[in-house]
């Protein structure tokens, strides 16, 4: 057991933050004094753990969204374009709506435009996969490519803030964004659209293991043929999976622009998708262990942000760390399944 | 038969205290074996007997744990494919091993060196050539892709490029699982006349389940049983075949099940009201399309179909479980068409379907078995509820077919992917059977069984009947559809060809029937590459 | 004038899908190579942007462009090898090290422009050009194809260079049984890992040039996260050419005339907004594909592991 765990996990993580040192070191940087700023500032300190917490929100939903789509068999990787439509509908309606409507009716309005807006962005890769078997990474892939055009001309022509040449749109006030909580241990500073990512992301695992509906993906996404022999439509479910699995990236843009970001601006792109594909993957598709992952991920990020602030290096040591972490986390899970496999033939 | 002046040469290939094991199964413990040039040497077993190890570990594609390989009499490692293909060992493997994309040139190209450019026309013409040399005329079209080919013609061309690549020995695994009785026989012939080219006299290794191929044309048959040599044999003068065969047996079976069923059993006359009716029955849009199928299937009786892998038994099958449409025709179940309804609500209302994938499309191996039986009324109650599974029930569910089916598994939550095959025919069997069963079609439900979990699957299907089901059998193996049929339709090309009663003759008739069909069917047929073979 | 103004916009538009396109070409093709061969290779976007880095260092420490483009190629086969290590050898998933990688080489890269360039952004001397003789005094067509860098001249040719591998050579056989049947290429006595690292390999070279390509011609400069995306068109036009090489040339070309248009349409006097004017290919080949599109293009075994089997000839 305790071999396992070294493989699997202290391992990985030690060959990562010691190659991330040797790396430190000869940028002439102290990789204790880096490290434990990581930890002060990502972990320990109120305000890195707050900022920490918020940044998983979106992460959350966008692993909710590969989760549902991955478990059964769809490689949605158009969340990036799915995510940036809806942030930028949720952002575009957003102080619109805020004077119109009680605040609690605007979020959730913003929400359901932006989880609409992402399935929508989806319907064409499904329709292609479903009615015509073409393959879905490329299809959503380019779709995504053109979202995010499609964002950035959405901002600079449709939705830009007049108040401002930079391209980018009207900015919505703190007052009507997400309510922050966490007011005893966290000084309220954590955005409540934490709440949403953790409650989607047991939901999504909830409904893939315990639901009928679950079950149906999961047949579809383990044996198509199984599921055709055992009288599932599998073109609807395809159809329903991508819809459902983009809507859960578009809301996850929602959920950034109205809790973190408060507006969208030309060209910025967060690119999460393409963060959390390794960490779902990492996580087995397993909810609970996605939460950790996206945790330490954004531990590592806010406190990587922070130390190299501090320490005058550039932050994207955090990339190669992740990087480093996500090859041991694989290799250590292909050498454990390969002894398992011999101690089995030994035993 | 035998050849006094190969016999006691040293042998091409010595397999000497051979073991290997898949993690706690035993595939192979401790097997002696020789094969000699100018030999037709049977490798005789049942299923899971061993034989397809052996031939792997030949062909380098498996690794012994324990024993020595000698070649020639000198020991060596075959320690990939290519060693064995250099070592003069040529393998026909039984899913055959050529890229569909490719044609057959370039897939005897296949692996020579990377920067030279394929010599296609020389290859073309050395392939006519060893063609020739095992009476092929002219058939094997070296240019054809090999994905357009019949199963027959892809054997061929393996033997063809074994040849090619001057083989000594060559190892031919169940070749004649998928071939009519004629290719078969055709077959059996080829192998004997390269063991005895009188200039390259080849060392034939031809493993098979089926006794009399081996009685017809081994040298020396070598029996395997568990994983353990059963026991060597070479028929010769001195015995008569009832003899041979009465020792394989005890060899193969240890005695205990030895009695196969040849005739169908004193199952009760069939006299009660149709259950299922297939009527005029057409799909235009399958391989190949079928046509007019009808067929009457009453409470209580066994209808066989029986007929060449591929020739429309599939889609039958599946157009009566719903999974696929029919153009034409209609399908009764106790007298209401069941046109229109999904797999579910024809489950629903008893039409069950065993399907022969149960890897691929029976089961699904990430599932626990609980899961598995109720794959076909996913949300019913009271195994969901609101759509929220239950597990309790689920699982109480799975314990009773564990019990009632005799399934071996840890618990109701033991993944279908940890079953052995046997195991998951079983859960295939009990979901089918479950509940309000009233007809249902098991297609070849014993391919790849062993001997002991096949044996119980027929009296599975015999209690169903007995219980009063309506039941279709399809099969390809004439003895079982002898065994359980009261009724035996013939299907080629997509239609029914014949229709035998079951019991005395039937074996004769059905196999007569067969045969005649190849010669008439046009479309959809595999096997006619060995039909014209000397 | 307008006359002008129009062969001014014509000239603008070739050379710029040429200078956009020759990357996406150059690790196109490699990208084809590995997707014949079975292997998705995700982390392409990190080669090409090695590649980049590698080039130019190389360059602006020799001051030969060529020692540039050596250096792009040699990281990207670096990185590469990375790859073929843990997704063809171990076996591991093929889109989490991919992806790993390329989130290693965008910090890495990023890392060491920041402490070497940040402060200094050097950039390249314009990069060399072989005039054609004869074609290069051409109108239009000869500034913008027939007097360019060497290497646009050596990718087109790569082009014929693949056609010729496809169907001419052992290996070609070898990469489309790989990527379609492995076990039948290990039972032709074929080696697939062999294989499969070759094809990782060219297609990690193939990027690294087309890195290097993007920085020496191109950008003449390095920029952290420079590839900004033309890792993943060119692994897009490796599916849709559908292992036609011909294919990915038109496709590059055609992905390069849109993401360079709006240069040369402000060279025309024309304000077009960039975002509209790049969404047009992705829009183009998805109406393509809503139209026509099938599936099953792909090599049967793309993106699977492959180890000998257990069950004989599985």
């Amino acid at each position: 057991m305790t071999g396992r765990f070294i493989r699997l996990v202290a391992a990985p993580l030690l060959l990562a933050l010691g190659l991330t040192a040797c790396m430190l070191a000869l940028m002439g940087v102290d990789p204790l004094a880096y490290f434990g700023l990581v930890v002060q500032r990502g972990l320990l300190s109120p305000s890195g753990l707050q900022a920490a917490i918020t940044r998983m929100a979106p992460l959350l939903l966008v692993a909710a969204s590969l989760i549902l789509a991955f478990r059964a068999g769809i490689w949605n990787l158009g969340g990036d374009g799915q995510y940036l439509l809806g942030a930028v509908i949720a952002a575009a309606i957003a102080p619109a709506l805020a004077g119109m409507m009680p605040h609690w009716l605007a979020w959730l309005v913003c929400f359901a435009a932006a989880a609409v807006t992402g399935a929508v962005w989806s319907l064409l890769p499904a329709w292609l996969r479903a009615r015509r078997g073409v393959n879905e990474v490329v299809s959503s892939l380019m779709m995504s490519f053109l979202g995010l055009s499609l964002a950035n001309v959405l901002i600079k022509f449709v939705f830009q803030d007049p108040g401002t040449t930079v391209p980018q749109t009207v900015t919505l006030p703190v007052a009507d964004r997400l309510p922050r909580i966490g007011d005893g241990l966290l000084g309220g500073a954590v955005s409540s659209g934490v709440l949403v990512g953790l409650l989607a992301v047991l939901l999504v695992h909830g409904v893939m293991t315990r639901t009928a509906f679950g079950l149906r993906l999961r047949i579809v996404g383990a044996n198509a043929r199984a599921a055709v022999h055992a009288g599932l439509d599998v073109p609807r479910l395809t159809m329903v999976v991508f819809g459902l699995s983009a809507g859960l990236a578009g809301l996850a843009g929602a959920v950034d622009v109205l809790g973190i970001q408060g507006n969208v601006r030309a060209g910025w792109n967060p690119a999460y998708g393409l963060m959390v594909v390794p960490l779902v993957f990492l996580a087995r598709f397993n909810g609970f262990a996605a939460i950790v992952f996206v945790f330490l991920f954004s531990v590592l990020s806010v406190g990587g942000e922070s130390a190299a602030r501090r320490l005058g290096v550039p932050n994207y040591v955090t990339l190669v760390t992740v990087a480093i972490l996500l090859i041991g986390l694989a290799v250590g899970e292909a050498l454990d399944r390969r002894r398992r496999a011999t101690k089995a033939a030994t035993a | 038969m035998t050849h006094p002046v190969y016999a006691d040469a040293t042998p091409l290939v010595s397999l000497a205290g051979i073991r290997k094991s898949y993690g706690a199964v035993r595939a192979l413990d401790d097997v002696d074996v020789d094969f000699r040039a100018g030999e037709v040497h049977v490798l005789l077993g049942e299923n899971g007997a061993g034989k397809s190890t052996l031939a792997a570990i030949l062909a380098g594609v498996q690794q012994p744990d324990g024993g020595r390989i000698l070649l020639d009499g000198t020991e060596r490692r075959i320690a990939s494919p290519r060693d064995a293909m250099d070592s003069g060992i040529g393998v026909v493997f039984q899913h055959a091993q050529l890229v569909p994309s490719l044609s057959l040139v370039d897939n005897i190209a296949l692996g020579g060196p990377w920067w030279q450019t394929p010599q296609r026309a020389r290859i073309a013409q050395r392939m006519r050539e060893a063609d020739a040399r095992i009476g092929g005329t002219g058939r094997l079209d070296p240019f054809a892709r090999a994905g357009a080919l019949s199963l027959g013609e892809r054997q061929r061309a393996q033997i063809v490029r074994a040849l090619m690549r001057d083989s000594r020995l060559l190892v031919l695994d169940e070749p004649t699982s998928m071939l009519t009785p004629e290719a078969a026989a055709d077959l059996v012939r080829l192998m004997r006349r390269l063991a005895d080219d009188a200039a390259r006299p080849l060392g034939i290794v031809f493993v098979t389940h089926r006794l009399d191929e081996a009685l017809d044309c081994g040298d020396r048959i070598t029996v395997l049983r568990g994983g353990r040599k059963a026991g060597e044999l070479r028929p010769g003068a001195d015995m008569t075949r009832d003899t041979a065969r009465d020792t394989l047996l005890g060899m193969m079976f240890s005695g205990g099940l030895a009695q196969a069923p040849t005739i169908a059993a004193s199952l009760p006359a069939a006299s009660a009201a149709p259950v299922l009716e297939v009527q005029r029955l057409s799909i235009a849009d399958a391989d190949p399309p079928l046509r007019d199928v009808t067929l009457t299937v009453r409470a209580g009786e066994i209808v066989g179909i029986a007929g060449i892998d591929g020739n429309g038994q599939r889609e039958l099958a599946e157009a009566l479980a719903g999974q696929r449409p029919f153009d034409a025709g209609d399908i009764l179940l106790c007298g209401a068409s069941v046109r229109g309804l999904g797999v579910a609500a024809r489950y629903k209302r008893g039409l069950r379907y065993a399907s022969d994938d149960r890897h691929g499309e029976g089961t699904v191996s990430a599932l626990s078995i609980g899961l598995n039986l109720l794959i076909k009324r996913i949300g019913d109650a009271p195994f969901w509820r609101g759509g929220m599974e239950k597990l309790a029930a689920v699982d109480a569910h799975a314990r009773q077919a564990i019990e009632a089916f005799d399934i071996r598994a840890q618990g109701p939550r033991t993944l279908a992917g940890h079953l052995s095959g046997g195991n998951l025919q079983k859960v295939m069997l009990a979901r089918e059977l479950d509940g309000a069963a009233r007809a249902i079609v098991f297609a070849k439900p014993t391919h790849g069984l062993d001997v002991r979990s096949a044996a119980a699957c027929h009296a599975r299907i015999r209690a169903a009947a007995a219980a009063g089901l309506a039941v279709v059998l399809i099969s390809t193996d004439l003895d079982e559809i002898v065994a359980l049929s009261q009724q035996i339709v013939v299907m080629a090309g997509g239609r029914i060809v014949a229709r035998i009663p079951g019991g005395e003759g039937a074996h004769a008739a059905v196999g007569r029937a067969i045969s005649r069909s190849e010669d008439l069917s046009a479309g959809g047929l595999q096997d006619r590459s060995f039909g014209e073979a000397s | 004038m307008m006359e002008l103004m129009t062969t001014a916009f014509a000239t603008a538009l070739l050379a710029g899908a040429v200078t956009a396109g020759v990357p996406l070409l150059l690790a196109g093709l490699g990208e084809q190579m590995s997707q014949k061969s079975g292997v998705l290779n995700i982390g392409l976007e990190g080669m090409m942007l090695a590649g980049a880095y590698a080039a130019f260092v190389a360059a602006l420490g020799t001051g030969d462009p060529w020692w540039g483009f050596a250096a792009g190629m040699v990281a990207g086969m670096g990185i590469a090898a990375l790859m073929a290590l843990l997704a063809v050898c171990l076996g591991l998933n093929q889109i989490v090290i991919g992806i790993a990688l390329l989130l290693g080489v965008e910090g890495a890269t990023a890392i060491l422009h920041h402490l070497a360039f940040a402060t200094t952004y050097p950039r390249l001397p314009p990069a060399p050009s072989w005039a054609l003789p004869g074609l290069s005094h051409l109108p239009v067509v000869g500034p913008a194809l027939f007097d360019r860098s060497p290497v646009v001249y050596a990718a087109v040719a790569l082009v014929a260079v693949m056609v010729w591998i496809d169907r001419r050579t052992g290996f070609g056989l070898s990469l489309r049984a790989a990527g379609e049947h492995p076990s039948a290429l290990d039972a032709a006595g074929g080696s697939v890992v062999r294989t499969r690292v070759a094809a990782v390999l060219a297609a990690g070279a193939g990027a690294g040039l087309g890195g290097a390509f993007m920085v020496i011609v191109g950008a003449g400069i390095f920029v952290p996260f420079m590839t900004n995306g033309a890792g993943f068109i060119a692994i897009v036009l490796a599916m849709l050419a559908r292992g036609r090489p011909l294919m990915v040339l038109c496709g590059a070309l055609l992905f390069g005339a849109c993401l360079s248009a709006t240069t040369a349409l402000q060279v025309a006097g024309i304000d077009a907004p960039t975002d509209v004017v790049q969404m047009l290919p992705f829009a183009a080949v998805l109406l393509v594909l809503a139209i026509f599109g099938q599936g099953g293009a792909l090599p049967a075994a793309l993106g699977e592991a492959w180890t000998r089997g257990n069950p004989l000839g599985k």
